[in-house]
């Protein structure tokens, strides 16, 4: 069993917290009955959403990688570089995940 | 109402959703693995992947915990990559708002990136479809990659107790998030919204609390909704 690096406790409020803030924000206006359309700004802002916080997150963990204990690292940022190309370019998640993992496994094997 | 109608309506939706199963079910392992290695055993995997029932928020979560970031931070910025399905329930309102609730409850648990695309496509092409046929088809979308999600993470986490813990796997999560990324840049705005997020990211990482992804995150989606105005006016301009 892989040590965890945070207590069980965290994880159930995590689990729990989601669960019910999902729900809230799944059912938030389909359970509200002829409530009135969202106004244009907020639905302008919730569209970037996504694609605003997963590159905020992505950013330190590709340029200081754990791995290399915070150390900018060739062969991760050639990865991220591919994937992205790849992802984009073939507008499909899985073609990226395979290409970076191609990347991160086969430069240093390249490089040798 | 004939039930084969609603039986053809519901299968028409399932059938329509097949192609994202080669999505979600990898995507699923993934989760899986990546929660076991993280630590948590079968059951809290899932329950993780039953009760919260989205992707990105999941790796969100899992990432800041590693982190140990606060746990408020990782409800928060997990909640945040999950906004967006706020909107899909607004644009589905109109089309599933006078079902009963019990209907919309489960409808709402329900609603993924995969039902909401199909559902809202299909309902704006046949605005005439009587509402028990876009129930019938809007559980459809979801009756194939639901339960796919939930044994994909289950397979995900059995393999993830098979895969020594030092199999090199610290960098798949950043993949998968990148991933991710590559198909949601659409548009110019959404370029903009993740390079300015980015950008932000690299000063904001000195921030306390991991509250560096909260003020980046942020930035990137004003940044996105002001591109989009400018992008629109510029449009309208040339036209």
């Amino acid at each position: 069993m892989p040590e965890q690096s945070f207590s069980d406790q965290t994880l159930w409020i995590v689990i729990i917290g989601l669960a019910l803030g999902s729900f809230a924000l799944r059912f938030g206006f389909l359970g509200m009955v002829g409530s009135r359309a969202m106004p244009e700004w907020l639905l302008r802002h919730l569209r970037y959403s996504a694609v605003a916080i997963i590159p905020a997150l992505v950013t330190p963990l590709v340029l200081w990688p754990d791995a290399t204990g915070g150390q900018i690292d060739p062969i991760r940022l050639a990865t991220a570089m591919v994937t992205l190309t790849v992802a984009y370019w073939r507008k499909n998640v899985l073609w990226g995940i395979l290409a970076g993992a191609v990347t991160l496994v086969g430069l240093p094997l390249l490089l040798d | 109402m004939p039930a084969s109608t609603l039986h053809r309506r519901f299968a028409r939706g399932a059938l329509d959703s097949t192609p994202f199963i080669l999505v979600a079910g990898p995507f699923g392992m993934l989760f899986g693995v990546l929660a076991t290695e993280a630590g948590l055993n079968l059951f809290e995997t899932m329950a993780f992947s039953v009760a919260v029932f989205a992707g990105a928020a999941q790796f969100t979560a899992l990432q800041l915990m590693q982190e140990q970031a606060p746990t408020l931070i990782a409800l928060i910025s997990a909640l945040a990559v999950n906004l967006r399905v706020a909107m899909y329930s607004a644009a589905l309102t109109p089309y599933l708002g006078q079902a009963s609730l019990l209907t919309r409850a489960f409808a709402a648990y329900l609603l993924v990136d995969q039902s909401y695309a199909l559902s809202h496509a299909k309902f704006e092409a046949e605005p005439k479809m009587p509402l028990p046929e876009k129930i019938a088809y809007y559980f459809g979308t979801a009756a194939v990659i639901t339960p796919l999600w939930m044994v994909a993470s289950f397979v995900g986490a059995v393999l993830g107790n098979a895969i020594p813990s030092d199999a090199g796997l610290d960098f798949a999560l950043p993949i998968a998030f990148i991933a991710m990324t590559g198909p949601m840049l659409r548009t110019p705005a959404h370029v903009v919204a993740a390079l300015v997020a980015c950008s932000c990211a690299i000063p904001a990482a000195w921030l306390p609390f991991n509250l560096g992804l909260i003020v980046a995150g942020l930035t990137g989606m004003l940044a996105g909704a002001q591109a989009e105005l400018w992008f629109e006016a510029r449009k309208e301009r040339t036209a």
